[in-house]
C-alpha cells in the first residue's frame, strides 16, 4: 500500500515538555549520556495508487495547513513509502 | 438575546456554559458541530473540554468543523465569540486569535482557583469589569501554555490585546503570564480559565472567608448582553 509519510516536530526553539519528561525518565533509568529528547509525530497518508506529483503537492498543503500548526511545529520531512 | 453554545464530540463544559448564559438572562441556542448554521444567535460561546479527544492538536479538528467555519465568518463580521479553554484552543487553531497553546510547562494537568487581572475592558465580553480588576476564576488544563513569537508578543502587548493575565501563580508557563486575549475588533475573546464555573454562589471558587462563593465569571455573560443590546 503506497503511503506518503509526513513528519512533524515541535519547533526547535520551543520548550518540548513531553520530550523533557522522557529525557528525565531516561536519566532516572541510568542513560546519562542522553542530552535531550524531542518528540514529534509521524503521519502516514495511505493512497490507493502510487502517489503522483500532484498527490505529493496536496500532501504538502495538508501537512502545512492541518497536520501541523506552523506557530508551534515544523514539517521536517515528507516522503513516499512503497 | 440568544447566545449559541457549541458542542463538539468531546466537549465537556457546554452545559455549564449554557447555565451561565441562562443565569445572566439570555436564551441558550445549542449549536451542533456538524451543523453549518448559527441560527441567528447574537453571540457564540466555544466551551471547554476535549473536543475530538485532543487528537492531532487540541482544538485542531474542531477548527475544521462545519459550525466553526460559520463562526469564523461571523466573527470576521463582528459577532461576539468567547472561547473558554478548549474553546480558546479552537480560536487559536482557527486563527481568530494569534499564537499557540502547548502542553503545560510543568507537565502537570492543573486544577486551581486562579487569580487573574482583567487588562482590557473594551471588549464584548469584559465591558462589565473595571480595568485592572482582580478576579478569581477556576482553571483546569493540561495544554494551557500560551506561546507566540517575539514579534507577535510585542504586538499583543503594544496594542493592548492581552485581556487577562495570571496573577500570583503562572499555572502553565504561558509567555508573559498571558491567560487570555482579545482580537483587534474586541468581539473575540479567548481565555484558558473557566468563567462559567464562577457564576453562582455555592458553586464557584472560594473567596476570602466564604467557601465556593466566587461569582466573578458572571460578568463575562453580563458584558456580552450589554454589548449586544448597545450595538
Amino acid at each position: 500500500m503506497p503511503k506518503i509519510i509526513v513528519e512533524v516536530m515541535p519547533k526547535a526553539d520551543l520548550l518540548d515538555p513531553q520530550g523533557k519528561a522522557v529525557a528525565n525518565a531516561l536519566h532516572r533509568q541510568g542513560y546519562g549520556k542522553i542530552q535531550n529528547v524531542r518528540i514529534g509525530k509521524r503521519i502516514e497518508i495511505h493512497l490507493a495508487d502510487a502517489p503522483t506529483a500532484e498527490d505529493l503537492e496536496g500532501a504538502r498543503e495538508i501537512a502545512e495547513s492541518f497536520l501541523s500548526n506552523g506557530v508551534i511545529e515544523d514539517v521536517v520531512n515528507i516522503h513516499v513509502e512503497a | 438575546m440568544k447566545i449559541g453554545v457549541v458542542t463538539f464530540p468531546g466537549t465537556l463544559d457546554d452545559r455549564d456554559a449554557a447555565r451561565a448564559v441562562r443565569l445572566a438572562g439570555a436564551e441558550v441556542v445549542p449549536l451542533w458541530h456538524a451543523d453549518a448554521n448559527l441560527h441567528k444567535v447574537d453571540a457564540v460561546v466555544l466551551p471547554g473540554g476535549f473536543s475530538y479527544g485532543d487528537y492531532l492538536r487540541c482544538g485542531a479538528i474542531a477548527a475544521q468543523a462545519p459550525v466553526t467555519q460559520e463562526i469564523v465568518k461571523a466573527a470576521n463580521g463582528g459577532l461576539p465569540v468567547l472561547g473558554i479553554c478548549n474553546g480558546f484552543q479552537v480560536l487559536v487553531e482557527s486563527h481568530l486569535l494569534p499564537g499557540g497553546l502547548i502542553r503545560n510547562e510543568n507537565q502537570h494537568f492543573i486544577c486551581r482557583d486562579q487569580k487573574l487581572r482583567v487588562e482590557n475592558v473594551d471588549t464584548a465580553w469584559t465591558n462589565a469589569f473595571e480595568l485592572n480588576q482582580e478576579i478569581t476564576i477556576p482553571l483546569k488544563n493540561g495544554e494551557g501554555g500560551y506561546i507566540a513569537d517575539a514579534e507577535t508578543l510585542k504586538r499583543l502587548e503594544g496594542e493592548g490585546l492581552v485581556a487577562f493575565r495570571y496573577l500570583e501563580v503562572n499555572p502553565n508557563g504561558s509567555m508573559n503570564d498571558i491567560a487570555g486575549l482579545r482580537n483587534e475588533r474586541g468581539n473575540v475573546v479567548g481565555l484558558m480559565p473557566h468563567p462559567e464555573h464562577a457564576v453562582e454562589a455555592g458553586f464557584g471558587p472560594d473567596t476570602f472567608g466564604t467557601m465556593r462563593s466566587g461569582v466573578d465569571g458572571a460578568k463575562f455573560f453580563e458584558s456580552v448582553i450589554k454589548a449586544v443590546v448597545n450595538a
